[in-house]
């Protein structure tokens, strides 16, 4: 059996988006030359709920936004038990000279990461590539790679894991819980 | 958490291929084919993979298509062909390529004229094998790469109405065709001279028509093979000359006209430009012959890494 925790409700998680496009804002208004760009597959859905959020705060201003697939970049294709599907990558523009904020929603070990920025630098040499997590699980990065803008950090503990669940048609709420993983 | 991708371990036809491998494959080209648009227009997912390409048999744009696919995956490619190799020296097929997979080769697609020559190989090494062609028996590529151009033209493939025309008994493209399209949902007629259908075609679960005209109406894409021109050079020939043949079962402009409806038409090259199409239609607007080609390459990229993730590495 596994063990729960909530680690953001869907009250305080509307909060921290809030709070993340808040520093969005901050960082990069009024978004000229700035592409926000999700990790496939479920950095898109923090990623919708970012662009949701922006247009209430600049209901004016086009945001230029993408998503990008790691899959084909990845270092453990052949290495492990785990086979790699390939999502869809989609960049609306050329990366040349623009500054991209790349957004997923847990960042662990930092190889997703890595594999994304990747295939990002495929599409052109950007001015500048920012990370924006929901989650950052400290003390177990295995790459060189911190972000710049944080929803929540947790310490990291051998068998837990974070599960971010968004609102849909299977689940009531959204909320992020901290989980024991099953073993066997 | 093993769960394997690909029911298979090789793709020796599509027989071996569910519906659900084929969605697979199709989803995994569209993701490749994206790929084919950048300004570069390479992953490094297979770069430490080697793939040997096998042809005993000559071919131009099955291998090329192939060669390309690899590379775009940044595997390293052996190429081989039989005009240049020691099989002209009596070599069997076992020890040609276990002679080739002991310099460390991971993956083997091979083009043979012996219907099954893929399915023996299977047994005798480890290592996956992609059938490029194996006598009148399998096309597997061409058939996906067919059925995703389709596909991708008409939104699905539930349901379509797909007419094969030429010569069916002599056709590897048929025969893969057939089995792809159903196991899509797709209907499937063939239609050509009553010597070049064979009799137990009923068995399939395809409808036969002698009638061109009458099928052209019936179907929402034409798929036009090729004359195998070489098959009228022996003892039996299969139909009176191939202007007869153009007069019969050739695709013109004037029998779609008749028609009066827009449908696909496909061809898996090599084109003789009139006899079973006409030039005109070739580069018409109904044609994605070309489509064809370029989806060859996506389609082959998404097989090939599908199948190298069950490679297991030393």
């Amino acid at each position: 059996m596994s063990k729960k925790r909530v680690l953001l409700d869907e009250g305080l998680l509307g909060v921290v988006i809030k709070r993340l496009c808040l520093q969005l804002s901050e960082n990069y208004y009024p978004f000229e030359n700035t592409v926000l760009i999700g990790l496939q597959p479920r950095g898109i859905s923090l990623l919708t709920a970012i662009i949701d959020e922006l247009k209430n705060i600049h209901p004016n201003i086009q945001i230029v936004h993408g998503c990008v697939d790691p899959t084909f970049y990845r270092d453990d294709f052949r290495r492990g038990d785990k086979q790699l599907v390939a999502h869809t990558t989609k960049i609306p523009v050329h990366l040349d000279g623009k500054k991209v904020v790349l957004i997923d929603d847990v960042l662990f070990t930092g190889r997703t990461i890595r594999a994304g920025i990747e295939a990002l630098l495929e599409y052109g040499r950007p001015e500048k590539i920012d990370l924006l997590v929901l989650i950052n699980r400290k003390f177990s990065r295995e790459l060189p790679i911190e972000p710049l803008m944080i929803g929540k950090s947790v310490d990291h503990y051998d068998g837990q894991k974070v599960r971010v669940v968004w609102k849909s048609e299977k689940e009531k709420e959204s909320q992020v819980l901290l989980q024991q993983e099953n073993n066997g | 958490m093993a769960e394997k991708l690909l029911s298979t371990k090789h793709l020796l036809g599509i027989k071996d291929l569910s519906a659900k491998d084929i969605q697979l494959i199709f989803d995994h080209a569209d993701e490749f084919k994206e790929v084919l648009q950048r300004p570069i227009k390479r992953v490094p997912s297979l770069r430490d993979v080697t793939v040997a390409n096998l042809f005993f048999e000559n071919s131009t744009r099955t291998r090329l298509s192939f060669e390309l696919a690899q590379k775009r995956l940044s595997a390293d490619v052996v190429n081989f062909s039989a005009a240049t190799s020691s099989v002209k020296k009596g070599e069997t097929l076992v020890d040609t390529v276990n002679n080739i997979l002991a310099m460390k080769v991971d993956m083997v697609v091979m083009r043979h004229a012996s219907p099954g020559a893929a399915i023996f190989l299977s047994q005798h090494i480890d290592v996956p094998i992609i059938n490029a062609g194996d006598g009148t028996h399998e096309h597997p590529t061409q058939a996906l790469l067919d059925a995703y151009s389709i596909r991708e033209k008409l939104g699905n493939l539930k349901g379509k109405k797909v007419l094969i025309v030429g010569d069916i008994t002599h056709s590897r493209v048929a025969l893969s065709n057939i089995d792809c399209l159903q196991k899509m949902g797709a209907k499937v007629m063939v239609c050509g001279p009553s010597t070049m259908i064979p009799k137990h075609i009923h068995s399939l679960g395809v409808e036969v028509e002698y009638n061109f005209d009458k099928a052209l109406a019936w179907c929402d894409v034409a798929n036009m093979l090729r004359i195998q021109l070489e098959r009228q050079d022996g003892d039996v020939r299969l139909f009176p000359s191939l202007r007869e043949y153009h007069l019969q079962y050739g695709l013109t402009a004037e029998r779609l006209a008749k028609i009066n409806k827009k449908i696909v038409v496909m061809h898996p090259g090599p084109i003789n430009r009139g006899v079973e199409i006409s030039s005109e239609v070739a580069d018409g607007d109904y044609s994605i012959i070309l489509d064809q080609v370029e989806n060859g390459v996506a389609v082959r990229m998404a097989v090939i890494y599908l199948l190298a993730q069950g490679i297991q590495r030393n």
